[in-house]
């Protein structure tokens, strides 16, 4: 299997709240859908995601609510609130920014 | 930080954990069949699937520590290591049960002092604004106090504008003669406004009014609740009802709350008015120094504002009424306003703070104690500690669970302390405290468990910080190896609580040894009588059969004749004021051909035979005897000292004078001294001797009617009592008889204080001094055995045996010696706090310095022996082997 690049810190909450801003998911969900969108580069570890849910329920950025799935499965589905989408705009741009440093340094180096 | 919202969200989480863990683990469930799931679609089989899926996801159980380690509080992780440190603590139930009895004995001892000195040192007394409430007295020229007398009181009473209410009181004890024995009860006669004064009003009937307390007024009583119960069964109609006190009725007109503490006279149970006479008579019981004031001050009178304006009132008293202060030992230099709460503790203030300070060393000590025992265990578990740092565990996650086994063990302590401190208020009480004020509001009460917890907690942080500290300090990687080359910084807290030890030792047994020395001095004090094989007791007359002197004198007179007829008796006498009794009577005495102001001395009224009964000294002239009566001139006896100071060197035989309310009266007739007897201790072993004169009880102005009888016996004293008892009522049966106690007994009692003082003390030192030698050996011993590799090196490279003893006793000896020099230091300081107790012993007494230096040496030289020369005597090949 090859080496996986980490994910910078900070960025997994990042990324679920991003991928929860299309519809409510749940963990597997979002995990399979990062996984994809990367084009299988980025995996979120089932050990950190579900701690991270929990953070984020915590600070009352998701919400969760149990709902049946298309094969009539009870799963947790997480949904953003108006708090998680205020803090992926902060997040977002706080992110930006750092790219932007990064790739400036990159550059001149 | 967490958000408010965050935390609220946390406790909901907490409150309903199961459904957290149902909905955790039935989310992961799904993920794991969804990862299946999507195995298979890659066209795994189902077995394949599921193993490749669990070995993906892992151990479920670490997911859900991580979540729950988002979600708990710190409050968790406590309790962890709380059941840890019970774990622990019962892997060591040795090491966990000394701890925890050594600091429950600190803690219950230092709680159950502090319940007793807690209401008298640091509670307010039971009184609405009880700061108000003051104590007055007469200020004599040398500034000591003195009783007042009731020309002062009715005096500053009219002038005075500093107070709300002020009332005088003296001591009355009425006897209730029923179809029983006699009753005598303790009581008081107050002014009007007694009550008022102190903030209380009787709880049924009425309070005393003005109309009350008028001279040769109604007799109107009020009673106690206890008395109300026990004699009246608490029938609410007594109020108004009739009592008979002394032959006389009294109509009941009150009753006091239950809760009523009157802290002024702690055993009065009936109340009546004391009904002077306002016209202040000379020559009468008005100018007499008997009387105690209490007053409750103006709401912003301060006590010096209230103490200069009676001082200025007492000034324009002392023209008006000269004559009446001079016939019973002058105008009073001024007045002195106490505070109540002062008054009333500040005699047993001293002694009560030496048992804390005592309790308090004991406490340290202990301390000190377990300090060094945790400390070994820390030494012995470095290895364990080291392993779980290495695996990981954050100094600071060790240190508190360090914290955490010593703050538990302080708990558990905290815990049995509390039992042996119930146990130790209960022992004080029996033990009677003798003098103790407000000895009933002593109980362990919510602000001592507070002192308790506070005190507990604060020894589980100090134990507990001490190792955390050294633990931590150390290198991992020496305590992995399992080294014992101990460090440096482990041998200094070794010696810092040797030194520590040995001063506080010190401290607490040069402290009990000055008491003890001063209470040794005091009993070889000779009280100026023979007090072996005698008899005491108080004889009253009551009722109006006595109301003349003649028939009093008669009773007394015949008293004594059945007395003397019962087998066993020598002899037996009576006198108007007993030596060491708690009596005092002092009245004024003018020398002839001396105009200065008159001199006070006790008033002995006594029975011809009573100076050779108590076997007092005859230094000169005569004794009296069955010549002086009535009709004779008057014979007067007078002390050694008084003597002396009167007459120097000149004979004082034959020499007149004028006494009580003759003195200064020109009308008068002279009596003579016809002889001078040794001195004798009148209020306290402890206090110089005082001027005495000794008048048979017929030549005195009038007669008392209470005496005193004492009965020289042949055989022990105690035994006598009820046959003496009965030979007194065979001349009158309703006459009571109060007080009834050996000589011994009353010389042991006067000093009461000092000796309850002494046995507390006496009792922490010994403990103080157990601790201490243990803990002094443990330590010292401890180091040694610590040592023992390096021993076993140094006897293998050539030292004798001798070498390697020098070389323990030697390094032990300094750290003691150094330990005794600090403590010296505190000695010295703490000795200050005991002047006031100590008798006839300096504060810097050598022979009690030196004995406890020499005796705590001796313990350090045998702690630090006895491990030496067992190391000394081991093979070092073995010693060496054994690391």
């Amino acid at each position: 299997m090859a080496a996986k690049p980490d994910l910078m810190p900070g960025t997994l909450d990042l990324l679920i709240l991003k991928t929860l801003t299309r519809s409510p998911m749940h963990g597997y969900g979002i995990a399979l859908s990062i996984k994809r969108l990367s084009d299988e580069i980025l995996t979120v570890e089932e050990g950190s995601l579900y701690p991270a849910l929990q953070r984020l329920l915590l600070k009352g950025w998701v919400r969760a609510e149990w709902k049946l799935t298309e094969t009539n499965r009870r799963a947790r589905y997480y949904t953003l609130t108006a708090a998680g989408r205020k803090q992926l705009g902060i997040e977002l741009s706080e992110y930006e920014q750092l790219i932007t440093a990064i790739g400036r340094v990159l550059e001149s180096a | 930080m967490e958000s408010v919202a965050g935390l609220i969200r946390k406790l909901q989480l907490l409150l309903h954990r199961q459904r957290f863990n149902r909905e955790l683990e039935e989310e992961l469930a799904f993920h794991r069949e969804q990862v299946e799931q999507e195995l298979r679609d890659d066209g795994m089989t189902m077995e394949d699937a599921h193993s490749l899926a669990s070995r993906r996801l892992g151990n479920d159980t670490r997911w859900k520590e991580e979540a729950h380690d988002v979600i708990g509080f710190t409050l968790e992780s406590v309790a962890r290591d709380v059941r840890y440190a019970f774990r622990q603590l019962r892997k060591n139930a040795g090491f966990a049960t000394t701890v925890v009895v050594i600091l429950a004995l600190g803690i219950g001892a230092i709680t159950a002092i502090f319940s007793a000195v807690n209401p008298i040192l640091f509670k307010p007394l039971p009184y609405p604004q009880a700061n108000r409430v003051v104590m007055i007295w007469e200020r004599q020229r040398d500034g000591s106090r003195r009783f007042d007398c009731f020309g002062t009181f009715h005096g500053v009473q009219k002038r005075t504008r500093s107070f709300d209410a002020l009332a005088a009181m003296k001591a009355w004890q009425p006897t209730l003669v029923g179809k029983t024995q006699p009753e005598r009860f303790e009581g008081q006669r107050v002014t009007t406004d007694y009550f008022r004064a102190l903030g209380v009003e009787p709880v049924l009937g009425r309070n005393f009014e003005a109309a009350d307390d008028q001279h040769k007024g109604p007799n109107v009583v009020i009673l106690s609740d206890g008395v109300w119960r026990r004699r009246f069964g608490s029938n609410p109609s007594i109020v108004g009802q009739q009592v008979t006190l002394d032959g006389d009725p009294f109509t009941v007109i009150g009753i006091m709350p239950a809760g009523f503490e009157n802290v002024l006279a702690p055993a009065a149970e009936l109340w009546a008015p004391l009904q002077y006479d306002p016209s202040l008579p000379p020559l009468s019981r008005e100018w007499g120094h008997h009387l105690n004031i209490v007053g409750r001050l103006r709401p912003g009178v301060s006590r010096q504002q209230a103490n200069s304006e009676l001082d200025v009132i007492l000034g324009i008293l002392g023209q008006m009424y000269a004559t009446g202060y001079n016939e019973s030992g002058g105008v009073p230099a001024g007045m002195l306003v106490n505070s109540l709460q002062s008054d009333v503790t500040g005699d047993v203030r001293p002694a009560l703070l030496t048992v804390l300070g005592a309790v308090g060393l004991v406490l340290l000590i202990a301390c000190v104690n377990v300090t060094n025992l945790l400390v070994a265990r820390g030494v012995q578990r470095s290895g364990e500690f080291a392993m779980r740092a290495a695996l990981g565990a954050s100094r600071k996650r060790l240190t508190r669970q360090l914290l955490t086994e010593s703050l538990l063990l302080a708990i558990i302590a905290g815990a049995l302390g509390m039992f042996v401190a119930e146990l130790g208020v209960r022992a004080l009480r029996a033990l009677g405290a003798p003098g103790l004020p407000r000895m009933n509001a002593i109980a362990v009460d919510g602000a001592v468990f507070a002192f308790a917890l506070a005190v507990t907690a604060l020894v589980g942080v100090v134990v507990g910080l001490i190792p955390a500290l050294q633990t931590n300090r150390g290198d991992l990687n020496l305590a992995l190896h399992k080294c014992t080359r101990v460090g440096t910084s482990h041998q200094t807290m070794r010696r810092a609580l040797v030194v520590a030890e040995v001063a506080l030792a010190l401290v607490l047994l040069v402290s009990a040894g000055l008491l003890l020395r001063s209470l040794q001095r005091l009993f070889a004090v000779d009280p100026g009588f023979d007090g072996s094989h005698l008899l005491t007791m108080q004889v009253q007359e009551s009722g109006h059969y006595y109301d003349n002197d003649a028939n009093r004198l008669q009773f007394f007179k015949n008293a004594l004749e059945a007395v003397g007829a019962v087998p066993g008796v020598v002899a037996a006498d009576f006198t108007s004021q007993l030596p060491l009794s708690g009596d005092y009577d002092v009245y004024g005495v003018q020398f002839e051909g001396d105009n200065s102001a008159e001199e006070g001395g006790n008033r002995y009224a006594v029975s011809p035979g009573y100076i050779e009964t108590m076997r007092i000294p005859l230094r000169r002239g005569r004794l009296l005897n069955e010549r002086d009566t009535t009709s004779a001139p008057t014979a007067v006896l007078i002390s050694e000292s008084f003597a002396k100071r009167k007459y120097g060197t000149q004979d004082p035989i034959g020499r007149r004078v004028r006494m009580g309310p003759d003195a200064g009266q020109p009308d008068k007739p002279w009596a003579t001294i016809v002889g001078v007897v040794g001195d004798v201790k009148q209020q306290s072993l402890a206090v110089a001797v005082e001027d005495a004169f000794y008048v048979p009880t017929t030549q005195w102005p009038w007669a008392d009617e209470v005496l005193s009888l004492v009965v020289r016996t042949r055989g022990d004293a105690a035994v006598l009592a009820p046959a003496v008892r009965n030979a007194i009522w065979s001349v009158d049966k309703d006459q009571p008889i109060v007080r009834v106690a050996t000589m011994e007994s009353l010389l042991t009692v006067s000093e009461a204080q000092r000796r309850f003082t002494l046995i507390v003390l006496e009792a922490f030192a010994l403990v103080g001094l157990v601790l201490a030698a243990t803990g002094i050996f443990g330590v010292l011993s401890g180091g040694v055995s610590e040592r023992t590799r390096e021993i076993g090196i140094r006897s293998a490279l050539g030292a004798s045996r001798r070498d390697i003893l020098t070389m323990v006793l030697h390094q032990g000896m300094k750290l003691a010696a150094f330990g005794v020099v600090v403590g010296l230091v505190g000695a010295a300081l703490a000795s200050k706090t005991l002047v006031t107790l100590l008798y006839g012993v300096s504060r810097m007494d050598p022979v009690t310095y030196l004995g406890v230096i020499g005796l705590l040496l001796a313990v350090a030289a045998v702690a630090c022996w006895l491990p030496a020369s067992r190391a000394a005597r081991v093979d070092p090949a073995i010693t060496l082997r054994a690391e």
